[in-house]
């Protein structure tokens, strides 16, 4: 018997009992500790941080720009440094932050909103946290060592060669990106299996709440995104490589340039949608809470992200529109290209729905979730005018462009994480961010930014293209650079204050409580923060929003081993109780296995003999990995018939 | 609060609407001829249409949150019934709208992008434009095989005659570049490997600045093109012009002693001036400098100050460029540039 009946409902379990739990679930202290971590909370957060200072980082490359934008012929940073920033941002912000940040999220909650104690495979997603982290020290340890790279986050060949970038600073680049991929795969098969097998008993297809949907389908697009760019990026990689010199994008050698911009986008217009997805998934979670009522068009909702995912893969042409390609191939991705505005536009139109049938309560998250509405359809609809070849042809690659990605990429998923951070920041720490200050930075933000972007439209109409460090005073473009200028300082304030805030409501804060908001998901359900086991009793679910539907008689599973680390797997269809499953514990392999990998990326920068070394050196370490544990693995037989959890009786 | 918000961005995008002046000399909204009036057009129609329905999702955002605030905090599992077809209904519709509107949208752009293709070709003017780390070699052909002495090569500058259809042949032969100028058409890449063309016609007269729109490195930024529309008289003249050799220099005059520092020295390999024995291909071609307004793609004004400027050190206005400096005694230079300057 795996769940309690509800007229039985199962005794809370004792204090002996969780600290048991306690023991099982913790991390070992120290340093120690804290490298071989295999917390989905620990490692979550750590994505969330690490990813928040890489945008710290690519900010601050970003404020300095703009430094030398602000009057024509500025002499700020010069070309080369200019060069080397807009890369090192660009690369920064899409590899090392927005998709980094989305996991990490993803991480931290999936486990939590589906009921388990867990992410499925915890080693991986040590291993995972390192191969991030070691790709952004390469950056920017190149960077600091005047070797970033300076050929743009697009990295177009023949630029990118070795004839026209000779040194090392587009090595740094495609090596880096192919380490920090590994990690995302590594994050996007750990929360499709967390989301498939750990449900709680009950939450059946139909129950999975809206933001587990959006990673899921993200992890989806991932692992079918990521190979494009690990290839190309290795094949740019080869070509450059002396002893290897391949000649895949050499156009005198039978190669072809457009290749690489056909790879590249094939992954770099998804990469957009795995930013953008996870942010719906944060607004379906917070709009309800604070329209107090289930979210409208939950069916609609989860067809509308998964038409998402496979209509991005089809629009990367857009990116190439003033290539030669024939007329009517353009023809098609302008109709694809429009047709993705369809499922976008039913997310919209559903969360407006909810809005219209609810009880709205505007608190900081909220007010992030308003902005959102006003900073993500400007960029939504200047999108659609670069779907259209003729229009595409004039704006393409003008500042025109630079607006539009950042109303997308600030306006479509930095808002609605910032209304997560405020959201579930008492769910990290066990206390409330300020709400005073909260309705300060968000006016901060969303002045600044709209201060820097929207003057950027009018640049890109009026002839600006982008990636130009500088321009003339007769081209007439210096007001409205000077005005992005001073909106980027804003910008960065309000981002500012929102550190501050942070680390003094760590300590200071208001203390929050399992549930401040008053929330329907999974996670609100346990202590702020959640204990080491996340469940003290692994809660069943009855309705989309089992905190709310729970009447105190919702049945928990009981009879999960407390001394060793075991969570319940369940099907995936109806999330019926299937089988216990022992979990891996901590480990130093996966740190030393991410330490060995990083050498071969590091190295194949030198030298073609650091790909046979380091892949020894990673297989030593994945053998260390997986060498038999002494301790025996529990092994139950037992399996009865699953109670069915919504009390149906048996 | 948030209607605030609203009315902020409604009030802004009005602005981008209105305000499309700008610099006319490089401006998708001033359009100067027939493929971007076009394009102007079609923009608008966009334009339009995105600004209505902003409008009116923040309306029903703003109107919400007039309506719908404070209540009981007691969560709505189940919301009753017929509110929520009625929702559902509204929903429905407005995605009906949506793939209506963006139908129409579609078959818009299809529509003129046809007809900026089909630009019709009277004249056979024909131009081939390279693009090269970071400037713009411009060569006037001629089909005609006995004329073959008539075609020319200039940098920088683009001469056509108004209201007459001209071909470019692009091509790159190091990195990839984009032609573009604003006034006229949209972009088209040059791709080394790839020859691309687009057809151009302007219908009025004046100077259009282009620029290199797809990153070529270091001075990607320093890359301008100067397009001169003029009447067909003019523009004859003009030709004719650029047709003939360098002008000859006086013997012992200052030119000629600067002619004899230009070809002693490193200049003769990469730049070209007809009718003298300088002939390199990897720079600018240098036979009627004087008659260009402005050097270094665009980036100077052509006065004998910053030409100086340019010749002694050219890293000092576009670092990295591939024009070595050339430390010249000042008498040297000085009878460089009388030569330089005499060459119209």
């Amino acid at each position: 018997m795996i769940a309690a009946r509800p007229d039985h409902p199962a005794p809370e379990p004792d204090d002996a009992a969780r600290a048991a739990l306690a023991r099982t679930w913790a991390r070992a202290p120290g340093l120690y500790g804290w490298i071989t971590t295999t917390s989905h909370k620990d490692i979550g957060l750590r994505f969330v941080v690490t990813a928040f200072v890489f945008l710290a980082l690519g900010g601050i490359l970003a404020l300095a720009m703009r430094l030398q934008l602000a009057t024509p012929q500025g002499r700020a940073l010069g070309p080369d440094a200019y060069n080397q920033f807009f890369t090192t941002h660009g690369t920064t912000m899409m590899f090392l932050f927005a998709v980094p940040v989305m996991e990490g999220m993803g991480l931290y909650l999936v486990p939590l909103m589906v009921g388990t104690r867990n992410d499925c495979f915890p080693l991986l997603m040590n291993f995972g946290y390192y191969c991030y982290l070691f790709a952004g020290l390469m950056l920017y340890v190149a960077l600091v060592l005047n070797t970033g790279p300076d050929m743009g986050w697009f990295s177009y060949v023949p630029l990118s060669g070795p004839d026209y970038s000779p040194g090392k600073r587009v090595d740094v680049w495609s090596q880096m990106v192919t380490l920090v991929e590994i990690s995302t795969l590594v994050g996007a098969v750990e929360i499709i299996a967390t989301a498939f097998k750990l449900r709680a008993p009950g939450m059946s297809l139909n129950r999975i709440p809206l933001f587990v949907w959006t990673m899921v389908v993200t992890s989806f697009m991932i692992v079918f995104a990521m190979p494009a760019v690990m290839l190309s990026s290795t094949m740019l990689a080869a070509d450059r490589l002396t002893g290897i010199s391949t000649h895949f994008y050499n156009q005198a050698e039978g190669g072809d340039a457009l290749l690489w911009q056909h790879l590249f986008w094939f992954f770099a217009h998804p990469e957009v949608y795995i930013i953008f997805l996870p942010a719906t998934g944060f607004l379906a979670t917070i709009i309800p809470t604070f329209t107090r009522r289930t979210i409208f068009g939950y069916p609609a909702l989860v067809l509308s992200l998964v038409a998402t995912a496979f209509i991005g893969f089809g629009v990367w042409v857009h990116h190439m529109f003033a290539t030669p390609l024939p007329r009517v191939g353009q023809g098609v991705f302008t109709g694809a290209s429009l047709m993705i505005v369809i499922p976008n536009g039913i997310q919209i139109f559903c969360w407006v729905a909810t809005l219209w049938g609810g009880r709205i309560r505007v608190r900081t998250p909220m007010l992030f979730v308003l902005g959102f509405f006003a900073a993500f359809l400007i960029g939504g609809l200047s999108g659609v005018l670069l779907a259209s070849v003729s229009i595409d042809v004039q704006v393409h690659d003008t500042f025109f462009v630079v607006a539009h990605l950042h109303y997308v990429l600030i306006g479509g998923a930095v808002f609605p994480l910032l209304a997560a951070v405020y959201y579930w920041y008492p769910k990290w720490t066990g206390r409330m961010l300020g709400e005073r200050t909260g309705w300060v930075v968000f006016w901060l933000v969303f002045i600044g930014f709209n201060l820097t972007f929207f003057p950027m439209h009018h640049l890109g109409i009026w002839g600006m293209p982008r990636r130009v460090y500088t321009y003339l005073p007769e081209q007439g473009w210096h007001g409205l650079n000077l005005v992005a200028t001073v909106g980027s300082w804003v910008l960065a304030m309000g981002l500012l204050l929102l550190v501050v805030n942070a680390w003094w409501s760590r300590r200071y804060g208001e203390v929050a409580g399992p549930d401040p908001w008053g929330a329907g998901t999974l996670e609100w359900a346990t202590e702020s923060p959640p204990p080491p086991y996340n469940f003290a009793s692994l809660p069943t679910v009855r309705g989309r929003e089992p905190v709310w539907e729970d009447d105190g008689t919702t049945p928990v599973v009981t009879g999960l081993a407390t001394d060793t680390r075991e969570v319940l797997v369940t099907t995936l269809h109806d999330a019926a109780p299937d089988h216990r499953y022992h979990m891996a514990g901590d480990s130093v392999w996966p740190f030393l296995a991410a330490l060995a990998t990083a050498g071969i990326f590091v190295g194949l920068i030198f030298h073609p003999a650091a790909f046979p070394i380091g892949s020894v050196a990673t297989g030593l370490a994945i053998i260390g990995w997986f060498w038999p544990s002494k301790e025996p693995e529990p092994i139950h037989h037992e399996h009865e018939r699953p109670a069915v959890p919504d009390g149906g009786g048996e | 609060m948030n209607s605030r918000a609203a009315t902020l961005a409604a009030a802004m995008a009005l602005l981008a609407a209105a305000g499309c002046a700008g610099p006319e000399r490089h401006s998708v909204v001033d359009p100067a001829g027939v493929q971007a009036d076009r394009i102007h057009g079609l923009w608008w129609l966009y334009l339009a249409v995105c600004v209505a329905v902003y409008v009116l999702v923040m309306a029903a955002v703003a109107v919400a949150l007039v309506r719908r605030r404070g209540g009981s905090d007691q969560p709505l599992t189940a919301p009753p019934l017929a509110a929520e077809v009625r929702r559902g209904i509204a929903v429905a519709g407005c995605v009906g709208l949506t793939v209506v509107t963006l139908f129409v949208l579609l078959i818009a752009d299809f529509v003129t992008g046809r007809r900026i293709d089909s630009l019709a070709r009277e004249g056979t003017l024909t131009v081939r434009v390279t693009g090269h780390q970071w400037w713009w070699e411009v060569r006037y052909e001629e089909s005609d095989p006995q004329q073959q002495h008539n075609a020319f090569t200039t940098a920088n500058e683009i001469h056509i005659p108004t209201g007459r259809a001209v071909r470019f042949e692009l091509e790159s032969t190091d990195v990839i570049h984009s032609f573009w100028v604003p006034n006229l058409h949209g972009k088209t890449d040059m791709i080394p490997g790839h020859r691309t063309k687009t057809d151009i016609r302007a219908d009025r007269d004046g100077e259009f600045w282009g620029q290199c729109a797809e990153f070529c490195g270091h001075q990607h930024a320093n890359m301008r093109l100067r397009v001169i529309a003029q009447p067909e008289a003019e523009f004859q003249k003009w030709l004719a012009e650029q047709r003939q050799p360098a002008r000859e220099s006086a013997p012992k005059s200052s030119q000629d002693r600067g002619k004899g520092v230009f070809m002693k020295s490193s200049c003769v390999l990469c730049h070209t001036i007809t009718g003298t024995q300088a002939g390199g291909r990897v720079g600018p071609d240098l036979t009627h400098l004087a008659s260009r307004p402005r050097i270094a793609a665009g980036t100077l004004e052509n006065t004998r100050g910053n030409l100086a400027e340019w010749v002694t050190d050219p890293h000092g206005i576009k670092p990295g460029v591939r024009m070595p400096a050339n430390p010249l005694a000042p008498e040297d230079l000085h009878v460089l540039l009388d030569y330089l300057e005499s060459l119209k």
